[in-house]
């Protein structure tokens, strides 16, 4: 049986996967600016981040209407309690973004360290993540959200490796300390979006399962991890 | 095959307690932290004469907590319920058919059990408030009459203490002797509750006991309800899910007659094992 405020429920799921869709934009975009030196593209992604701040309010506002309102229970209580946390660690990655973006506008009038290739690498994966976390929502797949968890350790190798690297060029030659540290608070950033991947992934299994899976111990005791 | 006439009125409530038919002598007491199985409900196939309205219903009720029986119209709540004092004996052509139903062990269908008896231990409160045309304070004392009390003290005692426990004394203590019926609806509900439990029974069963109230009553009863479950086990039927999910500790969802799933109430509202129960509590069923 439908219900005539069935469409509220609607709105906010499509609500956050606008979210979900703007967020990753951003990243992806604040990265090609980074690797292209794109000034324009940098600003731009800086300019964007008030999109993500509305929509978290406004997520906010239609997940208290809807709970004021049309008292939810079961499945559609835990989807709304999700979207809201889902949607705070959206707003965080969009603040990650924003970070890399500005970064990206002070190294671009300076030559490259390095090529860029763990940076974009690490990218790819918490762009991946946090798309395969998002799915979830739609999809309601603990398994899936699960696996997006498992790969958090693969972003987190990748920036160990990058601050040893650039440790390492910081001793070597102190004039390339600036953008070195630009770089690790960029491969810093990329981390954190990666954990806010993973933050997703954990809702999610609790949006599935009503099973609260946050911090290694939960998975380590419900033996997924 | 349980049967009887129609001519007998319910007599709810209104005997003082006797010697117990239905508990175990040396029952160990109810650790308060730990619930027990007070009720058990086994295999019950129960009949309105052909018509079949319970289907093998299998269920355990927890000592002093509060359960909540919830489902549409026509699922069989009220049926079950009234079968845990025999109510349905009083209505032609009712039968259980298959199955039993024991309280501390004792087949309450057993054929030493007396239903006047049983229904002492067994209480219930309706879903229209039913004072007695009497003033409050024989509302109160009329069971204790009946069973002979005739000492003043002792039922004044009872009065007060039963119109504290249905958190009414305050508001009727200075007109006991008025009539009930000129008593709000929630304070006749309320006064209701007071008559159940001056016979100190062990379980109330309350059958919509706030469906015709307003909120600020149905608050009260829900309040009462709360503070009641530490002396007594309270079984509601209601169909409000909210007031399911604020005032049981377990919730029994029923369709068709049939039980569909019995959890804890949390789990029935936050994460429910059968999609039909999800469906119920959600309101999108049909």
């Amino acid at each position: 049986m439908t219900r005539f405020f069935d469409s509220e429920l609607e709105t906010f799921r499509s609500s956050l996967i606008l979210m979900g869709e703007t967020s990753i934009r951003q990243v992806r975009d604040a990265l090609t600016a980074l690797v292209g030196a794109d000034i324009a593209l940098a600003d731009r992604v800086i300019a964007a981040d008030d999109e993500i701040d509305r929509l978290e309010i406004r997520i906010d506002d239609e997940a208290i209407r809807y709970m004021n309102l049309r008292a939810p229970v079961a499945t559609e209580l835990r989807l709304v309690i999700v979207g809201m946390k889902a949607s705070h660690d959206l707003e965080r990655v969009g603040d990650e973004a924003t970070s890399i973006a500005r970064r990206a506008v002070k190294l671009a009038s300076e030559p490259a360290l390095k090529p860029y290739v763990d940076i974009p690498r690490m990218a790819t994966i918490a762009i991946e993540m946090l798309r395969d976390a998002m799915d979830c929502f739609l999809q309601v797949d603990a398994e899936k959200a699960i696996a997006v968890i498992k790969r958090d350790s693969e972003v987190d190798a990748i920036n160990r490796q990058l601050y040893r690297e650039l440790t390492s060029f910081m001793i070597e030659n102190p004039a390339t300390i600036s953008r070195a540290l630009e770089l690790m608070f960029i491969s810093k950033s990329i981390e954190r979006i990666a954990d806010h991947a993973s933050n997703i992934a954990e809702e999610m299994v609790f949006l599935a399962q009503a099973r609260d899976i946050r911090h290694s111990d939960g998975l380590k005791k419900s033996g997924d991890l | 095959m349980v049967t009887a006439p129609t001519s007998a009125a319910p007599m709810e409530n209104t005997a003082a307690p006797s010697t117990l038919t239905i508990k175990v002598p040396g029952a160990p007491a109810a650790d308060p932290g730990v619930a027990s199985t007070l009720i058990e409900i086994s295999d019950l196939d129960f009949y309105y004469g052909a018509k079949q309205a319970l289907f093998d219903v299998n269920l355990r009720l927890d000592e002093k907590r509060v359960t909540a029986f919830i489902g549409p119209s026509g699922c069989g709540k009220s049926t079950l319920l009234r079968c845990l004092n025999r109510m349905n004996d009083l209505i032609d052509g009712t039968a259980i058919r298959r199955g039993a139903i024991k309280v501390r062990g004792i087949d309450i269908y057993g054929a030493d059990v007396d239903p006047i008896e049983l229904r002492k231990r067994v209480g219930m409160v309706f879903q229209k408030s039913n004072p007695f045309p009497k003033s409050i304070y024989e509302n109160i004392t009329y069971g204790l009459r009946i069973q002979g009390v005739r000492s003043k003290t002792r039922l004044d005692e009872v009065v007060e203490r039963s119109l504290r426990g249905a958190a009414l004394w305050d508001e009727v203590k200075d007109r006991l002797h008025e009539s009930g019926l000129g008593l709000s609806g929630g304070q006749q509900q309320r006064l209701c509750i007071a008559r159940t439990i001056a016979v100190e029974p062990e379980i109330i069963l309350m059958d919509e006991p706030c469906s015709a109230l307003d909120p600020i009553a149905t608050a009260k009863v829900e309040e009462l309800i709360h503070a009641l479950k530490k002396q007594f086990t309270i079984i509601i039927v209601t169909h409000s899910m909210q007031q399911a999910a604020r005032c049981s500790d377990k919730t029994a969802f029923f369709y068709m007659g049939k039980l569909i799933e019995y959890a804890d109430t949390s789990t029935i509202f936050m994460n429910p094992a059968n999609p039909q129960t999800e469906a119920y509590v959600s309101g999108r069923f049909g």
